[in-house]
């Protein structure tokens, strides 16, 4: 599946890896949280970084004592009518403080690349048959956005100088 | 009140060039109708029994004469010379054709009004009291924070892609019209012991097939905070609400298998975690927004204008207009007049293309520009002079919407039913009709007195029958329609969940029951009180007597 960052398509240095397989020496692996808490000690040892995979209906509080050996969070969208990964998604970048890369996977279309981008993901593991391009132009249709303290691009109006301290619109 | 500045302007236009090229990539193959649907949904665009619909948004009830004409300019242009207005305070379009959605929606943007959010299982456009900013006993003017929450949930985005729907209402008075306690998030202006205006907030309400009323998880809020309250809401819900279930996805579901001690436990932990001030707008946005709303020019008036008072003894017709039509205002000299949409036998909620050109010429000239879309399917003027209300009668009359049956028994909600909508089991419309030609003698009407009768053509429950006095389910079984029928449901301050009252009937029988239930309360009613009054001292027993041994 290509994976987007930058709103280019970049290669994945990630694999994700079974939780039968064998933790490999080097490279960087993404675990699912139960292989994750197993393997905490030999992670710190190991070359190369490591990621979780957390299912949507996790909380991810028991994610939060290993937060700092973490370097990549995918978070699962089994639809992409499925939104709990969005409040999974805030939730770590506001509650736990998680700086790392946030990857949205599974089945999310590019008219929600905004939301996706606002919550703070950056990088987007897309299996929709969607261009690029289509990707692009949905991440630059809004240019604008009502709710404050959230991340992304858009300007909000207390953000936007040019919106503050205006002078009363006049009837029309 | 409110305008759109640039912000705005720019927001709602990028919008509609984002739909329509979803249209496009949607005409063209690109989006599946699977893909397709929930963005289409979020502007508001159904696909019907026969046709798509498009569900405008009017925020909070309130609409200016400019946007009404542009209303029924797309009724002209788009569809075929009228609109509906909902129980949501939003008015729809039957008829629109895919292509020419993105111009009505440029058409709107040119009046500052979108249809973003109508639908879908996101925040929906937020409901209001009508008389918000005029009633006469109202603790605050709802429509700023009515207004913030329009501005925070368009385009959230954390809370776009919910478990399903959710429905937020705000009222400033004690009486309540907005129908808080049904709602998904109830919201109500008051004072504390300390004399300071606040929310107090109710959450899990809702109608459906599954009927509850809202549990109250907050006695009051700093005004102020209340963006981060919500948010608070939202992200307990949005988490963990069903998914697996679209029966159990509504926050009620979610109220209802915590307790609402648990649900509110968690929310106020959230809520506690929150750095809040971030995720609210600063002072100088909330004054900005609460400037649209300051009291338009009244004049400064008499009480009474002796005109005014010739007419209402000189015209019997139209003192009993007034009687159940206009309702006092807060200022001096002036008063609030509700048009019904309710003619008798007519299509609850309907208006023509006509009758919104004269709606809108009378608000320009005769209530400060504005008006207001009821959640019980009718309009409102609300800032007329107590001097032009035999003119604005008059001209009303003209335009067949001066029926004097508001709150009585042909003042009825009814859904669209099977005549429109794809999930309809049975219809509704024809049923309402036949019950208001019925009952529809104004003597006959004004003898019953108050009485809300609510009809829905599915367990969806959009008609509000859980909220009626007299409710009307319409079901379908083996192809055949039928019609279970409440008692004593409310949807006012105090609130009630309607009880069956035993087996169902069919469509040619379904209004003699409402008849013979309206009798019995005409003779076993004591001292003027109301059908629900009734109905809450005596139970429901001397009305199934009277039903089932004449059926």
């Amino acid at each position: 599946m290509p994976l987007i960052r930058d709103g280019k398509i970049v290669e994945d240095s990630w694999v994700l890896l079974d939780d039968e397989a064998e933790l490999p020496a080097k490279g960087d692996v993404i675990l699912s949280l139960n292989r994750l808490k197993k393997d905490a000690d030999t992670i710190q040892t190991r070359g190369g970084r490591t990621g979780v995979i957390l299912e949507n209906d996790v909380d991810e509080e028991d994610l939060a004592a290993y937060l700092p050996q973490i370097d990549l969070v995918a978070l699962t969208f089994p639809a992409f009518t499925d939104g709990r990964a969005y409040s999974q998604a805030r939730q770590l970048r506001t509650k736990l403080g998680f700086k790392g890369e946030l990857r949205a996977t599974g089945n999310v279309l590019a008219d929600q690349a905004t939301f996706l981008c606002r919550v703070g993901f950056d990088s987007f593991e897309v299996d929709n048959g969607q261009s690029i391009d289509v990707w692009n132009k949905a991440l630059r249709s809004m240019s604008v956005a009502y709710q404050r303290g959230y991340d992304g691009e858009q300007a909000t109006r207390d953000s936007n100088p040019s919106s503050q301290g205006k002078a009363q619109p006049t009837l029309a | 009140m409110y305008r759109y500045d640039e912000f705005d302007a720019t927001f709602v236009s990028e919008r509609v060039v984002q739909f329509r090229d979803q249209v496009e990539r949607r005409v063209k193959g690109e989006l599946s109708e699977e893909q397709f649907r929930p963005l289409r949904l979020m502007n508001g665009l159904y696909l019907q029994l026969h046709a798509y619909m498009l569900r405008v948004a009017v925020p909070y009830g309130t609409l200016n004469s400019r946007q009404m004409h542009k209303l029924a300019f797309i009724a002209d242009k788009f569809d075929r010379g009228y609109g509906h207005f909902t129980t949501r305070q939003n008015i729809q379009y039957n008829w629109p054709k895919l292509p020419d959605v993105p111009a009505i929606l440029d058409n709107l943007a040119e009046v500052e009004m979108h249809a973003i959010q109508t639908s879908g299982n996101c925040i929906r456009n937020v409901t209001a009291d009508q008389w918000s900013g005029v009633a006469a006993d109202e603790v605050e003017d709802p429509r700023p924070y009515a207004e913030l929450m329009r501005q925070w949930s368009s385009l959230h985005p954390e809370f776009s892609f919910l478990p399903r729907k959710f429905k937020i209402a705000v009222t400033g008075d004690e009486a309540d019209r907005a129908v808080i306690a049904y709602h998904d998030i109830g919201l109500r202006l008051k004072k504390n012991s300390a004399g300071d205006i606040g929310f107090e907030i109710f959450v899990g309400g809702g109608m459906g097939r599954t009927p509850m009323i809202a549990a109250r998880v907050r006695e009051w809020l700093p005004k102020s905070e209340l963006l981060g309250y919500l948010e608070a809401v939202m992200r307990v819900y949005n988490l963990n609400g069903r998914r697996d279930n679209k029966y159990k996805a509504r926050i009620k579901i979610l109220v209802h298998e915590l307790g609402a001690e648990e649900f509110t436990r968690q929310v106020e932990e959230e809520y506690a975690r929150l750095d809040v001030p971030q995720g609210l707008p600063s002072d100088q946005e909330l004054e900005r927004i609460a400037a649209y709303f300051a009291p338009p020019a009244y004049e400064d008036l008499a009480e009474n204008d002796a005109d005014h008072t010739q007419h209402l003894v000189d015209n019997k017709e139209f003192a009993e207009w007034v009687e159940r039509n206009v309702a006092p205002h807060k200022v001096t000299g002036y008063a609030i007049v509700n048009i019904s949409l309710k003619p008798v036998g007519g299509v609850p909620g309907d208006a023509t293309s006509g009758q919104m050109r004269a709606i809108a010429d009378l608000a320009q000239k005769m209530s400060l520009d504005e008006i207001r879309v009821t959640h019980e399917q009718n309009l409102v003027l609300p800032n007329v002079r107590k001097h032009d209300l035999f003119a604005v009668w008059q001209e009303l009359k003209e335009h067949k919407l001066a029926d004097a049956n508001l709150g009585l028994a042909t003042d009825i909600i009814s859904c669209p039913g099977l005549d429109y909508c794809g999930l309809a089991t049975a219809r509704s419309i024809p049923i309402s009709q036949d019950i208001s030609n019925r009952l529809g003698d104004i003597k006959r009407q004004r003898d019953i007195g108050d009485l809300k009768i609510k009809i829905s053509g599915c367990i969806n429950a959009c008609g509000h029958h859980h909220a009626g006095h007299i409710g009307i389910l319409g079901l379908e079984k083996r192809g055949v329609e039928y019609y279970q029928i409440t008692l004593g449901g409310s949807g006012d301050e105090n609130a009630a969940v309607g009880q069956i009252i035993g087996p169902g009937f069919s469509s040619e029988t379904v209004t003699d029951a409402v008849e013979t239930i309206v009798d019995t309360y005409v003779d076993l009613r004591q001292n003027g009180e109301t059908f629900l009054e009734a109905y809450r001292r005596v139970g429901a027993e001397p009305f199934k007597e009277a039903v089932y041994a004449t059926h």
